[in-house]
């Protein structure tokens, strides 16, 4: 095409004329597919049409968006994409590194580590022309969403650089020599600048005290903010809960620190590279004084519901109380209640979940015919997944359940419960 | 040989020593019996009654005054009867603020009772836990934190359940000498009486002791309330910020199975409790 530019008086007057029958027509051909608000007047001067801005709002009132996400006439779907982007983030020449041993409870990251992440984020990010590497141990089996590459992002999303994954029978269960054997190792090699730890019962507090022990460190304990400060001789300063909760420390960061949940803020904007990497030397095999039986079978009906992992809620649509009863029960499941089941007398006060009732933590939630409402939902926020069986398609349940069956609770129970007699009948017959 | 040496074992027992410290009440701030401390030396009675012929060995390292006294004579009253072993109990004497750990090594080293109970953390002081642990690495002996309770000691191996979250109980065997922590999933302490309290007798020993010279050094003070965390939106634009603000969380979306028979949903549902490993 030809450099110059050839100007078309008639269209540019029918542009400016607001009257014209063309005028929507032109201003469309002018501005592409879009009716443009801007365009380039006769004279070099920016001309602007206020009326082509702006959209149509749901009730007919025109909304104009300032923010720069919609022009013209139409809304843009693209901002969900740009949101859901994160900058990716490499350290290849790591200044020191920050070890973190997450607890990954049923084999994912839980709120806890992921705030203890956010806070070795915090301690490796300072210096930013220095970065230091956030490296996680991990004990036993890693299940993220998915698997391959998107488990290593789901990693690489909370903030992991690098990764040492030791997934083998010699971990598992109540472990802590072997456990311990690692992470000296990790010491030995890498010498990381600190060692964080979720201060939780039965996860890093134990481990983290030993390791704290066996590397000859005063740990910080229940640590929950950390504040930088040139003073310290780490270069941070920490405040930690002491006393049984009742005292706020100030000190010193330490190399070993074990946090509390909410220490700092998870990872949401960058996503790491989580790099896996092996210890070289050969991990000495320890002889264990402790013995680990293995767990043992609780009756689910002593478990406090407060507590309990794994909950089969009944609501109004149960209609067999004793086939509910008999699901739980094979199922191994602790057995929870809407108002309405309460109140009709079919299940006990003390099994209410809900806003006047417990408010639960289970992993699986399963609700059977319970429609939802807001007092019960209220109780049921901190559950991981929750299994809905209803009859309606529409009800809140639903658009909170991970899963959601539609179909009669009473078949669908006794559906689960033989497949579930079935498994184990295989299973006892094979061995 | 074997059954013999059981036997004798069962006749005598074994040696327990329960550390104890001095707790504080939590809104009046008063010196009494620790509440974990008392769970301990609970459990510690409950396997002498299994197992009569235990010696039960009651000790605290810390200052001796007329507050700490009445704190530590209440968890003496927590057993009555003659020849129970808590007419007295043992008192490292130091002076406050100072570290307990090493006169409690060296007294462990030099008594060697077989198993250790102590509680999980402390109500003053520091309570950052490490005590226990502290002990274990000095004195090499393992560790088992978290417990709900002795089942059996036999042939220098005591089996004990710990306690997991969720209510959940793991079985584990130890090897004897060993040092158990105890938290609140141990089973309440009885009351404890005042008479046998105020009959019983200390035995105070004074030990040589270093300040804890990093603890002077911090500050401390009175627990803050933490501050409630916020849900941050990071948005560019306020229109965003506003949606989020105002409009009802909406779900993730999960999968709704509609017109499936009942075993379909049946398997569906089988399959994520498999996945999440619920299913025992
Ligand atoms: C102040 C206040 C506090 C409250 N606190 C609580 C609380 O703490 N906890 C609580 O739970 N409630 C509480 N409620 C009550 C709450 O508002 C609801 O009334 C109650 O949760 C409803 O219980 P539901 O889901 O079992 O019954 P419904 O709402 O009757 O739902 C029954 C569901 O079962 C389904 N259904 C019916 N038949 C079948 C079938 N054969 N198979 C499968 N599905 C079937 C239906 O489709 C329906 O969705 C409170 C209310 C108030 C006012």
């Amino acid at each position: 095409m030809s450099e110059i530019i050839r100007r078309d008086p008639r269209r540019e007057w029918i542009a400016r004329n607001r009257l014209h029958p063309d005028h929507a027509s032109v201003l469309a051909e002018i501005g592409g597919v879009q009716v443009a608000s801007e365009w380039l007047g006769p004279n070099g001067v920016v001309r602007k049409n206020p009326r082509a801005i702006g959209f149509i709002g749901p009730s007919g009132v025109k909304r104009i968006d300032r923010s720069g996400l919609q022009q013209g006439g139409q809304a843009t779907a693209t901002t969900t994409a740009a949101r859901e982007s994160r900058r990716t983030v490499t350290i290849d020449q790591p200044a020191f590194l920050v070890a973190v041993v997450p607890d990954l409870t049923g084999g994912r990251l839980s709120n806890h580590d992921k705030d203890l992440l956010g806070l070795a984020r915090r301690v490796a990010d300072a210096d930013v022309e220095q970065p230091g590497a956030v490296v996680a141990i991990l004990f036993g089996e890693h299940k993220g969403e998915g698997d391959g590459e998107l488990k290593k992002q789901a990693l690489g999303e909370a903030g992991i650089d690098r990764v040492v994954h030791l997934d083998d029978e010699l971990y598992a269960g109540f472990a802590p020599e072997a456990r311990l054997a690692v992470l000296s190792a990790v010491e030995r090699e890498m010498t990381p600048r600190f060692w964080l730890l979720p201060d939780s019962p039965l996860g890093g507090a134990d481990l983290g005290r030993r390791l704290a022990l066996r590397l000859g460190e005063r740990a910080a304990t229940g640590v929950w903010q950390i504040e930088a400060d040139d003073e310290a001789p780490l270069g941070w300063q920490c405040t930690a809960r002491g006393a049984a909760g009742s005292l706020d420390i100030q000190r010193p960061l330490p190399r070993v620190a074990l946090a509390l949940a909410e220490c700092a803020e998870p990872v949401d904007e960058t996503r790491h590279a989580a790099e896996p990497l092996s210890l070289v030397d050969e991990i000495p095999t320890i002889l264990s004084r402790i013995e680990d039986l293995g767990q043992v079978a609780v009756d689910p009906a002593g478990v406090a519901l407060a507590e309990a992992e794994f909950i089969l809620s009944g609501g109004n649509g149960v209609k067999q109380w004793d086939a509910f009863h008999h699901a739980a029960k094979v199922l191994g499941a602790t057995e929870g209640a809407s108002r309405v089941a309460v109140d009709d007398g079919f299940m006990a006060r003390d099994r209410q979940v809900g806003a006047t009732g417990t408010w639960v933590t289970a992993r699986v939630y399963m609700a059977v015919g319970i429609s939802g409402a807001i007092q019960h939902l209220q109780g049921i926020q901190r559950c991981d997944k929750v299994v809905a069986i209803n009859l309606d398609p529409g009800c809140d349940i639903i658009k909170r359940a991970d899963l959601a069956v539609i179909g009669d609770s009473t078949q669908i129970l006794a559906a689960l419960v033989a497949m579930v007699e079935q498994q184990r009948g295989g299973q006892r017959d094979a061995a | 040989m074997q059954p013999e040496q059981q036997q004798k074992q069962q006749k005598q027992g074994i040696d327990v020593t329960v550390l104890v410290s001095i707790g504080r009440h939590p809104i009046t701030g008063r010196a009494r019996r620790a509440e974990q401390d008392a769970r301990g030396l609970e459990l510690a009675l409950a396997m002498e009654a299994e197992l009569p012929g235990s010696r039960i060995n009651v000790l605290h390292a810390g200052s001796q005054d007329v507050d700490s006294e009445v704190a530590l004579r209440s968890y003496l009253g927590m057993a009555t009867g003659v020849g129970m072993g808590l007419e007295s109990m043992t008192l490292l004497e130091q002076p406050d603020g100072s570290d307990a750990i090493l006169p409690l090594v060296e007294h462990l080293a030099a008594t060697s009772p077989q198993l250790v109970i102590t509680g999980a953390r402390a109500e003053r002081g520091e309570g950052s836990g490490l005590l226990p642990y502290a002990l274990a690495e000095h004195l090499g002996w393992p560790l088992v934190n978290s417990l709900a309770s002795i089942e059996k000691v036999e042939n220098g191996v005591v089996t004990l359940l710990q306690a997991l979250p969720r209510g959940q109980r793991r079985r584990l065997k130890v090897r004897l000498p060993a040092i158990i922590s105890v938290d609140e999933a141990a089973p309440a302490a009885r009351q404890s009486a005042f008479g046998p309290a105020r009959r019983a007798t200390f035995s105070v020993s004074p030990t040589a002791s270093d300040a804890d010279s990093e603890l002077a050094q911090w500050h401390l003070s009175p627990a803050r309330k933490r501050p409630k965390r916020l849900k941050i939106i990071k948005s560019a634009s306020a229109r965003d910020r506003f949606k989020a603000a105002a409009s009802k969380a909406e779900g993730k979306g999960g999968q709704v199975l509609t017109d499936v028979t009942p075993e379909q949903g049946a398997e569906a549902i089988y399959k994520l409790l498999k996945e999440e490993d619920v299913l025992r």
